[in-house]
């Protein structure tokens, strides 16, 4: 019983043996192709919805919704096509969630107009009285900090120049303030006035709810 | 029988008291974000949503509560079974300050949204350095007594906290590396599906470490010592306790079932998972051994009770957690309220009545007092027992409804249920999980009362030989 009675040489075969199951199923993997598959047609992020992107994890929206359709009959039919390992290569952190107290967000783009989304953020119990989600109003309250969009982007390796950040975001921003934005009222009910003008917190989640999916369904479209 | 060897006794009292005083705020915030899950009202400010909130639970709890619960624990189980002196206790004590602080912090952190959203790894990368410094101090002193030791052999329960010490700080230092893009914004160094494994082997794991191996440890020594009777086999805690830090590093993917991770990932943590049942079972079967022939102590001796129906829920989590982790009953089972009804038989019924019982036998061991009371402490083991019941039992209902109803066709093809009507349905059982949390809160309450009390007692030098 000699392991027994050296702290040493126990700490280091306990070491080794939790480390075998973790060098073949986790450290192993992480160099494999089938961990990591990419697609041209998954685009990175722009800097808008990385922002949004930021704002979900902020807001801790991954404890509610997961965005991971899995392969199965009524799964599909309720959110779409099952979300497949080549959509996540950009997602650092991944989100797929754990637990499911609101619906499956992988398939959200394009579902809806962003309308539907302002007012459902806004206050989701004026859409669906029962809803147990909480109101983002506030969101709408707050301008989007976009003072460190471009430094996000570049550790996160979306290889945009600085002047392609400062274009998205001035482009994003000319959409949703320009008077023939398709969602332009509901904006305007939700947004402080002195904000309209300016992009919110809220432009920003809109945007990445719209982004999650869309990749897939314009490959789709094209096959 | 006033025993002086040196030891350092005012570490334990400080991680208990830590412990009993952040058990209190995470129950607190679970009640509340329990009473978010049926009323959305007190989502009051962008701080107390619920989506910032779970994390304060999940991390003041399980962090917070357990962990301070395990180094309270751990500081006098290494002395006692070293027969050995703390030999840095300034540097134990710093510990203890920077764990509070790291705690209150996280907690500040958490609701002012700074948050990874890696599940049990919420913390950003400042504070991620904070827990692994903690965890260092920590690690000296575990080291330094067992070279000073003065008992050759190390008994069981130092083998479990060295396997935690050594494979927390692995998990912890792989799962967080992440790249920092200010001080209160970092993105992970893994992407996709590589940051789903990574982050499950360690969530999984994590849990494995924190809520099952300590707390084994201190079942192994308080369970003989309450008791008065020796672990029934020695080998057998062998073969478990390798077996056991063998198996868990493979299973984290079973939370991943069905997900984009590749297959052969899922169904290795699959294999792995139903093995588990060997070495869980291994200490469940000591435990109930150990009993043989004095049953009657679950009558006469209240630390009893709590040790082996604690005990009994690690059986009954061990059984469950495999079997909701075969493909087909995951399919069912996986995002419903079921698996949250599981995390908690494991953290309301196994990890809190054995930190609850070695708490009664160690504090007032460690301050030459009687317990204040034995017959709140057989109240508060029976409030927590049927609180944790009714709160499981309900959501493991709530689980199965809504796992059928989402899986529901009409004749035709067709959804049968939209997911509001899922939703919904849980509304009568979210608000009986919240009546059975105030139980066992109530129960929580007489528990930090009990001990507070007792301690508060004037010291009484007889104490010990006075008691029957």
């Amino acid at each position: 019983m000699g392991i027994y009675s050296k702290p040493f040489v126990f700490a280091i075969t306990a070491t080794l043996v939790i480390l075998i199951g973790t060098v073949a199923t986790v450290f192993v993997p992480m160099f494999m192709p089938s961990t990591q598959p990419a697609s041209g047609f998954v685009k990175p992020y722009t800097a808008i919805e990385q922002e949004g992107r930021d704002l979900y994890m902020r807001e801790g929206c991954n404890n509610c919704h997961t965005q991971t359709v899995r392969p199965l009959r009524t799964e599909v039919l309720r959110y779409g096509e099952y979300s497949k390992a080549e959509e996540f290569a950009w997602d650092r952190p991944f989100l797929w969630g754990s637990r499911r107290t609101g619906p499956d967000l992988n398939r959200v783009g394009g579902k809806y107009p962003d309308s539907w989304h302002y007012r459902h953020m806004n206050k989701p119990q004026d859409m669906f009285a029962q809803s147990n989600m909480p109101p983002y109003d506030w969101m709408a309250a707050n301008k989007l900090d976009t003072s460190i969009s471009f430094k996000k982007t570049k550790v996160l390796g979306y290889g945009y120049t600085e002047e392609e950040v400062k274009q998205q975001i001035a482009d994003y921003r000319s959409r949703v303030t320009a008077a023939g934005y398709d969602s332009k009222d509901t904006r305007d009910q939700v947004t402080p006035a002195d904000l309209r003008g300016e992009l919110t917190e809220m432009d920003a989640m809109v945007a990445y709810l719209q982004k999650l999916g869309r990749d897939v369904k314009s490959m789709e479209a094209k096959q | 029988m006033k025993e002086d060897h040196g030891y350092d006794y005012s570490i334990v009292r400080g991680f208990a008291f830590s412990a009993l005083f952040w058990l209190i705020v995470g129950l607190t915030i679970g009640l509340w974000i329990a009473f978010e899950m049926f009323n959305p009202a007190l989502n009051i400010t962008p701080w107390l949503s619920f989506g910032r909130l779970r994390v304060v639970h999940t991390n003041g709890l399980g962090v917070g509560f357990g962990m301070s619960g395990i180094f309270a624990t751990a500081y006098y189980m290494l002395q006692r079974l070293t027969r050995t002196p703390l030999p840095f206790p300034k540097l134990a004590k710093a510990h203890l300050y920077v764990f509070n602080l790291a705690i209150a912090a996280a907690a500040v952190s958490l609701m002012a949204g700074m948050n990874t959203t890696r599940e049990y790894a919420e913390l950003e990368w400042p504070l991620d350095i904070g827990v692994v410094v903690m965890w260092v101090m920590f690690a000296i002193n575990v080291f330094a007594i067992l070279v000073r030791r003065r008992e050759k052999q190390m008994y069981i329960s130092l083998w479990y906290l060295v396997a935690m010490t050594v494979t927390v700080a692995v998990l912890y230092i792989v799962n967080n590396l992440e790249i920092p893009v200010t001080l209160t914004k970092s993105y992970s160094l893994y992407a996709g599906g590589n940051d789903a494994n990574v982050e499950w082997w360690y969530g999984h794991n994590i849990v494995g470490f924190i809520f099952t191996v300590p707390v084994l440890a201190m079942f192994y020594y308080f369970l003989p010592k309450a008791t008065g009777l020796p672990i029934y086999s020695h080998r057998l805690s062998i073969v478990s306790f390798w077996s056991l830090i063998f198996a868990y590093l493979w299973t984290g993917a079973h939370h991943l079932m069905l997900t984009p991770l590749p297959e052969w990932i899922q169904t290795v943590a699959i294999a792995f998972s139903i093995f588990l049942i060997a070495p869980s079972w291994g200490s469940v079967l000591n435990g109930y051994y150990t009993l043989q022939g004095n049953w009657d102590q679950m009558r006469s001796n209240y630390l009893t009770k709590f040790f082996i129906i604690g005990i009994t829920f690690y059986g009954l989590q061990t059984l469950q957690g495999p079997l909701q982790g075969l493909r087909t009953l995951n399919a069912f089972f996986h995002y419903t309220d079921w698996v949250v009804g599981h995390v908690h038989m494991g953290t309301m019924g196994w990890v809190a009545m054995v930190i609850s019982a070695s708490f009664y036998y160690m504090i007032p061991k460690i301050s030459d007092r009687n317990l204040y009371s034995i017959r709140l402490a057989n109240i508060h083991f029976w409030l927590i027992l049927v609180g944790q019941l009714a709160w499981t039992i309900t959501m493991w209902i709530g689980g199965i409804q809504q796992g059928a109803m989402w899986k529901a066709t009409n004749p035709d093809g067709s959804l049968m249920y939209s997911f509001l009507d899922g939703l919904t349905s849980l509304y009568p059982y979210y608000r009986l999980r919240f009546a059975a949390g105030v139980v066992y809160f109530i129960g929580i309450l007489i528990f930090a009362w009990n001990l507070v009390q007792t301690v508060r007692q004037p010291a009484e030098a007889e104490a010990s030989t006075t008691k029957p």
